[in-house]
């Protein structure tokens, strides 16, 4: 087990170093000069010259890499262009509130997306599996910014039952998990539950079905099991499956949260790319992304590795 | 109906051989039989031919405003689908709309299949290190979450219709390369190939007769799946302000704009998301039943 996972390891590597290298290159696939953020364009050229080479853009593209890199290794992404803070600092507070929300909208849609595969699942061709495969199709077709908006609509401006935007009564501050912040969550977290309520019953439909279709299953039958037994076996051989898709999706939602924070004001990491884009604060803009890919790589490596270490079907090649 | 995150490489298996000159011909058969799927298409081609046809379907201008007449609720007797807080007519902006955002969800889906299409098959055909190197590139961008990697491109690339289509098509061509070097890699290696191989026929034949009649069916029915998750993104793009700019008619850019009459014309204001809704749904719905209908041999 340890073998393996130094093995995925060694082969994450890699892929992690050019997720910086794209990172990277994304200031400099901005067109025109990454200093014309700071500098008014009428800036004497002595002045130019002079932050050129404060910023280091005098020097060739693969220095330029690697002493970002090492700067990256030691926990600095720049300062904000926009505040003058440091962007480390800035991406830590707001990634513990995007991680709460995604964390529950993942939970939502993995118990909604579950219950939904299994009745489709179990009961094939009728008309419940018919209806619970439309209630998925539905789930990966809304546009989850508009559906936001519709919820908003209705349980804030019509019903007053839930608050519109932010994330507390005091706005913009931190996530805590108490009775009044939890009203604030409500609306956020269910908006962005549907995708992964969509692509977890399409997965759990389809390895119910499969698993329904095996003969141990009908062995298990034969010998007179019944069919809460049955039931059993067939989550004991959907749950890896299922479990290593749930932890995918939070990395997609943890990625994806930024139309759903900028309907909400969620002040999250998406709220925060968001204000980099419009006041192209690059290094801010950079640092979010470097920080939520890296996220996502090792979210992938640890849900193979626990996939891995649950499923002794899978081998450890 | 998948989006980027639930197609399994492995789940797509190369189709068997051709059974008869009219294969395609059997599919539309099929296709034709399934209601839904038919429906589905009716759906979509409405839509494209109110936009293709917009300045003989819609009923006014979509630029024009009346500062008097703003955000009037559905069924007014002049603007039958209300107005926007512009005072323009609503159903004439949501028949322009379509071209936009039609344009901006489908052309990045083209694109890739183009070009993902053509990496992949020319990775999974070459092998060797070729294939490893272009692999593990298309690797990197899969290690982006999809709309991460679409707004981290479009947000450093600027606000543009062209740079939304640009960031969308990087998007989507790593999962297109995927499917086209998984299946032709698997192809490769198969007794006809090295027959036809054997009996004099140069790799471009080989690639064009053998992989592509093998490959391009099960890409393409990959790739329509594509359709409503590049809707959405490239509709999210524009809600984000990185797509097309006002005053252009889009759906999401529109829903954008009405965000703020929510409280005075929730409806009206609901009205852009629910045609990017129903496109997309219309999209993943026929893309089913495209899947199945490729999928089962009479």
């Amino acid at each position: 087990m340890l073998l393996y996972t130094l093995k995925r390891l060694l082969y994450v590597t890699p892929v992690a170093i050019g997720v910086s290298i794209v990172c990277f290159l994304l200031i400099h696939i901005t067109p025109g000069d990454p200093l014309s953020a700071i500098l008014p364009s009428d800036a004497p050229l002595e002045l130019q010259m002079q932050m050129r080479a404060a910023y280091g853009f005098d020097k060739p593209l693969w220095v330029q890499y690697a002493l970002w890199f090492w700067k990256v290794l030691h926990g600095d992404l720049g300062t904000s262009i926009a505040t003058g803070r440091p962007v480390a600092a800035e991406v830590l507070r707001a990634v513990g509130n995007t991680l709460i929300l995604a964390t529950v909208a993942t939970l939502i849609g993995f118990t909604l997306g579950t219950f939904f595969g299994f009745v489709a699942g179990y009961f094939r061709d009728s008309w419940l599996d018919k209806l619970a495969s439309f209630v998925s199709v539905l789930g990966v077709s809304v546009p989850h910014y508009w559906l936001g908006m519709v919820l908003v609509i209705i349980f804030s401006a019509n019903l007053n039952w839930l608050p519109p935007t932010g994330a507390g009564p005091d706005g913009s501050a931190n996530w805590r998990p108490d009775a009044e912040h939890l009203r604030y969550i409500i609306l956020p977290a269910l908006t962005m539950s549907v995708i992964p309520m969509g692509v977890i019953a399409r997965t759990v439909r389809a390895l119910v079905a499969d698993i329904l279709d095996q003969e141990f299953v009908q062995a298990l039958r034969a010998k007179g099991l019944g069919e809460y037994g049955v039931f059993r076996h067939v989550v004991t051989n959907a749950a890896p499956t299922a479990l290593a898709v749930m932890g995918l999706q939070l990395g997609y939602l943890l990625g994806g949260s930024i139309l759903i924070e900028t309907v909400f004001s969620w002040p999250g990491t998406g709220f925060l790319l968001n204000a980099a884009i419009f006041q192209r604060d690059l290094p801010l803009l950079q640092g979010t992304i470097l920080v939520l890919a890296m996220f996502f790589v090792a979210l992938n490596l640890a849900v193979d590795v626990v996939q891995t270490a649950l499923d002794p079907r899978i081998e450890r090649a | 109906m998948a989006v980027l995150s639930d197609i399994r490489i492995d789940t797509v298996a190369p189709l068997p051989a051709r059974a008869s000159r009219g294969y395609w011909g059997s599919v539309l058969r099929r296709l034709m039989r399934d209601p839904v799927a038919m429906v589905a298409a009716g759906v979509i081609l409405a839509i494209v031919l109110a936009a293709a046809f917009a300045p003989f379907v819609a009923p006014g201008d979509p630029y024009k405003g009346a500062m008097l007449r703003r955000l009037k609720p559905i069924g007014d007797a002049f603007y039958w689908l209300g107005s926007d807080e512009l005072g323009r007519d609503m159903l004439t902006r949501l028949i322009y709309g379509g071209r936009l955002s039609l344009f901006m969800g489908v052309l990045p889906v083209a694109c890739a299949f183009v070009i993902g299409s053509t990496l992949g098959v020319f990775a999974g055909y070459v092998g060797g290190w070729v294939n490893m190197v272009v692999m593990r590139v298309i690797d990197v961008f899969y290690a982006f979450p999809s709309v991460l990697l679409a707004i981290a491109l479009s947000g450093a690339l600027g606000a543009g219709i062209t740079n939304a289509v640009v960031s969308l098509t990087i998007v989507f061509i790593p999962p297109i390369t995927r499917v086209a070097e998984s299946v032709t890699t698997q192809i490769r290696t198969r007794d006809y190939v090295e027959a036809a191989r054997v009996s004099g026929a140069g790799a471009f034949t080989i690639i064009r007769v053998h992989v592509l009649g093998n490959v391009l069916g099960p890409i393409f029915v990959y790739a329509t799946s594509l359709i409503s998750v590049s809707m959405i993104l490239a509709s999210g793009l524009s809600f984000l302000g990185l797509g097309s700019k006002p005053p252009e008619p889009e759906w999401g850019l529109m829903l954008n704009t009405l965000r703020t009459a929510i409280y005075v014309q929730p409806a009206v204001a609901a009205l852009p998301g629910a045609m990017i809704f129903i496109t997309s749904i219309s999209f993943n719905l026929l893309s089913d039943g495209l899947r199945s209908a490729m999928a089962v041999r009479a």
